[in-house]
């Protein structure tokens, strides 16, 4: 029996040995609460400030902006609902591809009495920019787009977009950049010039361990806490730091941005690869005409169950997804798909295939050879079916 | 060779057990399969092992696994507890009740309650820290729609009637919420015969790792909740997020491990604790804060009169101590717990919390008692009104002069 060959990665990756290695100690030794005036607290806090520079650092920002919480979609609650805790209720505007870690929060709001439109994207997943410019003439008090989504990998101008919202008097614009950090190069700076006022990314996502995640948060920006009680992180996330995972976020973090690049070509080669295989087999890939992530590919074949297709390539000994991992469980076809027009009998069969640095082209090979046969299988099978 | 500082400060956070941490690891390298992947073994193999770690977490409190949700830590449980509970019940009436000597956590929630409308009572203990079963009846109100009290003090290690105000709840239809975090392995915890609707765990204060927590709710009678996290509907539907599969197998198999442990641990850490008194009841104007027989094995929380607390934690930095909860401990405002039970705030300035645990040896507390009797010692012949009592002046006569 091979050794299954993992193609998952916007579910989560897995942590780079490094990354393990410098978490180690926090998890024996440096045993410190970092609120404590000891010598073992304050190498705890000394840990944190560290991993805060190099998650700073990956996204160009200052350290002093980082606040870190136990995951992305926390971040992103804290935002939406932290941001609007301390507005009268509005507009709120969430583009309709969100993670639902963003769409939830904000539907919660109507509750608040909050007004919620959802920004169209076109047929390639990009937000509608003619939609978005009417949609900015409401002056919505939160924005939120997704830099890079985590099923069909396409990557939104946010700069632009945010421009855009500012111009039009928009309020607090956010961008869940969950899926991108570490696989694209993210400027937060930059992106805070144009008029972006928070960012999210996750650790579990770019090769650090899970129970970690940043809100990079421009601080002129006021937010309520979520979670209350001890007042860490500015009084904006109390709760005893997560240092081990703090410090191997940190880490990962390094890690990504200096290989960034050569990782960035190494997917561009297999995802060309990938697509040239799919498209051979009579595929349907989504968002192509798009800016995407180099490591993602969403596709489908017309009259194949994707959950069924999934299933089959697992056996085969390939791990790729059906949809969002977290809604995986969801029999609806993806609302990313849905959003972007695409037929449901199609939707329901979307597979996504997520490499990671350590794939290769030979894995690659043996995936669309695996799949060749799988599709060639449940197209008969369908046959005799009909 | 003792290592220095000597590490006695479990209740702030304690090591994460070795055979913990060796079971964690191989989640963060082969194992790292998303558990709510469904579509590959990736995910199942981490799923079945968060369900597995559930059901340890379960059995130490005699819980029902599917009673247990995954939090990011105690904080973030009682947040949930509190918040969710009172939003869901708000129909029922706007009226909470907690204790002024509950961790910043309760305190903190209970005041972001008061300004989304809710009305908190906050009760006042005895001079040993326990609270007062008549004060808590007579705090009752119609309205009254949730009480939280917690099991164990961080600071003084009191326990609190627990069975007792569950009864009084339960009797009333009050959602009764319990912050657990200190009490897990050192105080046996039955949720089949405590009438306990919400409790909140910790990983880092039982050996597990930092960053995981759960929340106990009960299902029969049934408690609901309105979410704070909302995402993926992980946890049906109570708390959003990926669940970081390596720090909840740490919680499970910590939790696991102090099932089996307790018994013997807490008899040896309770000896360890009573020599540390015994060693420091010889030094005058010692007193022990909070009451020595509702209280867990491994706390002992002394003022040392008549020495300055600031001097005093500079003087024995050998020793990893706290002064008050590692929360507040950035602060230099006297413990609000010690205040809460009649300590002046000289004597509450000059507390020092010694939390004992696993690792700890006898070899440790007695250096500790040592040092203990050195500093003390030499910091009081630099004290002028030690100086004075010394003289036999009762200092409460003395007028001291404006300055």
């Amino acid at each position: 029996m091979f050794a299954p060959v993992y193609l998952d990665h916007n579910a989560t990756s897995p942590a780079d040995p490094a990354v393990v290695e410098a978490m180690l100690p926090y998890l024996s030794a440096q045993c410190g609460n970092a609120s404590s005036r000891h010598e073992y607290g304050r190498a705890a806090r000394r840990a944190i400030d560290e991993a805060r520079s190099k998650v700073a650092a990956a996204v160009g920002a200052h350290a002093s902006e980082v606040v870190f919480a136990s995951g992305g979609s926390e971040a992103n609650n804290l935002l939406i609902k932290g941001a609007a805790a301390c507005l009268k209720p509005g507009l709120l505007a969430v583009s309709s591809i969100e993670h639902p870690c963003v769409i939830r929060p904000a539907e919660q709001l109507r509750k608040r009495g909050w007004t919620l439109h959802r920004l169209a994207v076109d047929a390639d997943g990009r937000v509608d920019r003619e939609r978005f410019a009417a949609a900015m003439v409401e002056r919505p008090q939160i924005v939120s787009v997704m830099l890079a989504n985590n099923e069909t990998g396409v990557v939104q101008d946010v700069e632009s977009l945010a421009t855009q919202a500012r111009a039009a008097g928009a309020g607090c614009f956010h961008t869940d950049a969950v899926q991108a950090v570490g696989k694209i190069a993210v400027d937060f700076r930059r992106l805070n010039a144009a008029g972006v006022h928070a960012l999210t990314l996750s650790a579990h996502k770019l090769g650090g361990p899970k129970g970690a995640a940043a809100l990079v948060l421009d601080k002129r920006l006021d937010i309520e806490p979520l979670i209350a009680g001890g007042g860490h992180e500015r009084g904006l996330r109390s709760g005893t730091e997560n240092v081990a995972a703090i410090v191997g976020f940190g880490v990962a973090c390094e890690l990504a941005m200096e290989r960034l690049e050569a990782r960035g070509r190494q997917f561009l080669t297999m995802r060309g690869q990938l697509e040239l295989g799919l498209v051979g087999l009579g595929a349907t890939l989504f968002g192509q005409a798009a800016e995407r992530l180099p490591n993602t590919v969403y596709f489908a074949f017309p009259e194949l169950d994707g959950e069924t297709l999934v299933g089959q390539l697992d056996r085969a000994g390939y791990a790729v997804a059906s949809g969002a991992a977290c809604s995986s469980a969801n029999p609806e076809p993806s609302h990313v798909l849905q959003a972007m027009g695409v037929a449901p009998e199609l939707a329901r069969g979307a597979v996504r295939v997520s490499l990671g640095g350590a794939n290769t082209v030979e894995e690659v090979d043996g995936f669309l050879a695996a799949l060749q046969l799988t599709v060639l299988k449940l197209q008969q099978l369908t046959a005799m079916a009909v | 060779m003792l290592k220095l500082p000597i590490y006695l400060d479990y209740s702030a956070t304690t090591p994460v057990d070795p055979r913990v941490a060796e079971k964690m690891i191989p989640y963060l390298v082969e194992k790292f399969g998303n558990p709510a992947s469904r579509s590959h073994a990736f995910g199942w193999e981490t799923e079945a092992a968060v369900e597995e770690a559930r059901e340890e977490v379960a059995k130490l409190v005699n819980a029902d696994p599917k009673e247990i949700v995954w939090t990011s830590g105690a904080t973030e449980s009682n947040n949930l507890a509190l918040k969710g509970a009172a939003q869901f019940y708000a129909g029922k009436g706007k009226h909470v009740i907690t204790v002024k000597t509950e961790h910043k956590a309760v305190l903190d929630t209970c005041r972001e309650l008061e300004r989304l409308g809710f009305e908190v009572t906050y009760l006042d203990v005895v001079d040993n820290g326990l609270l007062d079963l008549e004060v808590f009846k007579a705090a009752l109100r119609p309205d009254t729609i949730l009480v939280s009290v917690m099991m164990v003090n961080n600071e003084i290690g009191v326990i609190q009637p627990i069975a007792e105000i569950g009864e009084i709840c339960r009797a009333k239809g009050i959602v009764f919420h319990v912050d657990a975090a200190q009490a897990t392995g050192k105080v046996v915890i039955d949720l089949a015969t405590l009438k306990v609707d919400l409790m909140s765990f910790s990983a880092h204060k039982t050996y597990g790792p930092k960053g995981i927590g759960a929340l106990y709710v009960r299902r029969k009678p049934r408690i609901r909740l309105t979410a704070q996290m909302h995402g993926g509907g992980h946890e049906r539907g109570f708390r959003s997020g990926t669940l970081a599969t390596h720090q909840i197998v740490g919680m499970g198999e910590a939790f696991r491990l102090a099932r089996l442990e307790m018994g013997a641990e807490n008899e040896r850490v309770r000896m360890l604790r009573d020599r540390l008194l015994k060693g420091l009841s010889d030094i005058e104007h010692v007193y022990v804060n909070g009451d020595m027989e509702q209280r867990v094995p491994h706390n002992l929380n002394i003022s040392f009169a008549y020495v300055e607390g600031e001097s005093l934690l500079m003087a024995i930095k050998d020793l990893a101590v706290s002064s008050g909860s590692a929360c507040t401990s950035a602060s230099l405002e006297p413990s609000y717990v010690l205040r809460a039970l009649g300590r002046e705030d000289e004597l509450a300035h000059s507390s020092i919390r010694f939390t004992l645990g696993r690792f700890t040896t006898e070899e440790e507390v007695d250096y500790a008692i040592r040092l203990l009797h050195d500093k003390i010692g030499r910091l009081r012949e630099l004290s002028p009104l030690w100086e004075m009592v010394q003289e036999g002046v009762d200092l409460s006569t003395v007028q001291w002069a404006a300055h």
